[in-house]
């Protein structure tokens, strides 16, 4: 099999969280791509926060139905047995603990657990959308990010220095360099990429990190 | 006998209107909800319709500043939208811009507060009590409540003067109803304002949308206005995606022909 890196690397390790028949929300980007890395067997269903259970491929353009969207309202389809439901419904399955798992990207994540994604102040204004109900209700929320910012500074933080979007609510962080779980004790270094060392991944990420005897490979 | 009288009734309140009595319910400085998605499944024609008529100082409450093309989006690019209560404006940079110039003044909500704020208001209820913002700047202002253990946000209702709905179908009597994604918001913000207006791409006899079929009873529904123009165009943002998609497959063609 080809060895992933970077962000198929990132994608393939998210995919394996998920269990078959899980149902599942991904941020757009690289969130998204884990669809193209489901381990053999296992098959979500993907929602959409317009209103959709079962999101299925990118339809080619003439095949689109001008009816059927994604939350980005990007061209979208429906696999077989999916459904569609209005907008406050769609918050229901999320708020309401229906979700087993959510993958979303970020701006800076930190050892507690919090994460900040929806704004610079003065910068970077968009909007949460939907983010702040997903950290809220969501039970597992895998975070998929770059290790570092463009700059090269770190985006795993002692502190999240941003406006939060959630609080205590992030349960994994994969990057290209290697898989956290965040433990009430801070991160837990589980898994390496190849090429890179514990040193490596110390020397670019500002959170305390517990290194363990044992840390397996990410693949 | 009951039963035949009101059959008759509801047959002569035919709810369909022209596009200049719809607009002769909108007025500068009402508070307005769009129902739609980044712009797609909008009201376009009566959007298109306020702009033309000049109304302005409009509250906004809408999921998203749509696109600068598409849907409330025109209007915020006509400077006619004064405030806007939303969950998110990437894709509408003009309303960014004006944000940050103090000419639009946007409150932001979480998308399931804001659908659930929205459904308050038309469901009677003061307010809703959410998990979601808290611990984060969401807070701010806000009563929070410990239930069971777990803490919540008071967040409160949204209710508006008109309610723009656009529809796939209604029947003459207002049951309107909704083909796939596209009742997104729009089923939501039909309860929660004092009249509500929806423009549909099809207009049926009383009779032909099946008791299953309809998403939103007549009773909820004022105006029933039937688009003039193409019923499900592309959006714009569709239509330049294709546009660019065709033209790198082109270059690809022409490329490969060397």
């Amino acid at each position: 099999m080809e060895r992933l890196t970077g962000r198929a690397l990132i994608a393939s390790r998210c995919a394996k969280f998920f269990k078959n028949g899980d149902f599942v929300n991904l941020g757009i980007g690289v969130p998204l791509m884990c669809v193209n890395y489901l381990p053999e067997g296992v098959d979500i269903w993907l929602e959409a926060e317009i209103g959709t259970v079962g999101s299925g491929a990118v339809p080619k353009w003439e095949n689109v139905d001008v009816d059927v969207i994604d939350a980005g309202g990007q061209p979208a389809s429906i696999i077989k047995g999916g459904s569609v439901y209005d907008h406050e419904t769609s918050f229901a399955f999320i708020r309401g603990g229906h979700i087993d798992a959510a993958v979303l990207g970020t701006l800076q994540v930190d050892e507690e657990g919090n994460i900040a994604n929806w704004t610079i102040p003065g910068k970077f204004v968009p909007g949460m959308g939907g983010a702040m109900d997903l950290c809220a209700g969501v039970k597992k929320i895998i975070v998929a990010t770059d290790h570092c910012e463009k700059s090269g500074k770190s985006k795993i933080l002692k502190k999240c220095t941003l406006p939060l979007t959630g609080a205590n609510c992030v349960t994994d962080i994969v990057t290209e360099k290697c898989y956290f779980e965040v433990t009430s004790n801070g991160l837990l270094l589980k898994e390496l990429a190849k090429d890179y060392t514990v040193e490596d991944v110390l020397a670019c990420t500002e959170a305390d990190v517990i290194v363990p005897d044992k840390i397996g490979v990410m693949e | 006998m009951n039963y035949y009288i009101r059959k008759v009734v509801i047959q002569l309140l035919s709810k369909v209107v022209t596009k200049e009595e719809a607009l002769s319910k909108i007025h500068d400085g009402q508070t307005i909800m769009f129902g739609d998605w980044h712009g797609e499944f909008a009201a376009d024609e009566i959007i298109d319709g306020m702009i033309e008529k000049g109304v302005k100082d409009i509250a906004a409450i809408a999921v998203s500043a749509g696109m600068p093309d598409q849907g409330v989006g025109k209007l915020i690019v006509e400077k006619r939208i004064k405030s806007l209560i939303t969950t998110h404006i990437g894709l509408n940079p003009v309303a960014g811009e004006q944000m940050l110039a103090g000419e639009l003044e946007i409150e932001f909500s979480p998308q399931g507060t804001w659908a659930e704020r929205v459904r308050c208001g038309g469901a009677g209820l003061g307010g809703c009590l959410t998990p979601t913002g808290v611990g984060t700047e969401m807070e701010k202002g806000k009563q929070k409540l410990m239930i069971n253990g777990k803490e919540y946000l008071l967040e409160l209702p949204l209710h508006a003067d008109i309610a723009l709905v656009k529809a796939t179908k209604a029947d003459t009597a207002g049951n309107i109803s909704f083909r796939m994604n596209s009742r997104a918001t729009n089923s939501t913000i039909a309860y929660a304002a004092d009249f509500v207006i929806v423009e549909v791409e099809d207009v049926v006899e009383v009779g032909e949308l099946g008791p299953e079929e309809i998403d939103v009873p007549a009773p909820i529904i004022d105006m029933i206005y039937v688009k003039t123009g193409e019923k499900k165009p592309l959006c714009p943002m569709w239509q330049r995606a294709k546009a660019k998609a065709e033209a790198k497959a082109k270059a690809k063609a022409e490329g490969g022909k060397k």
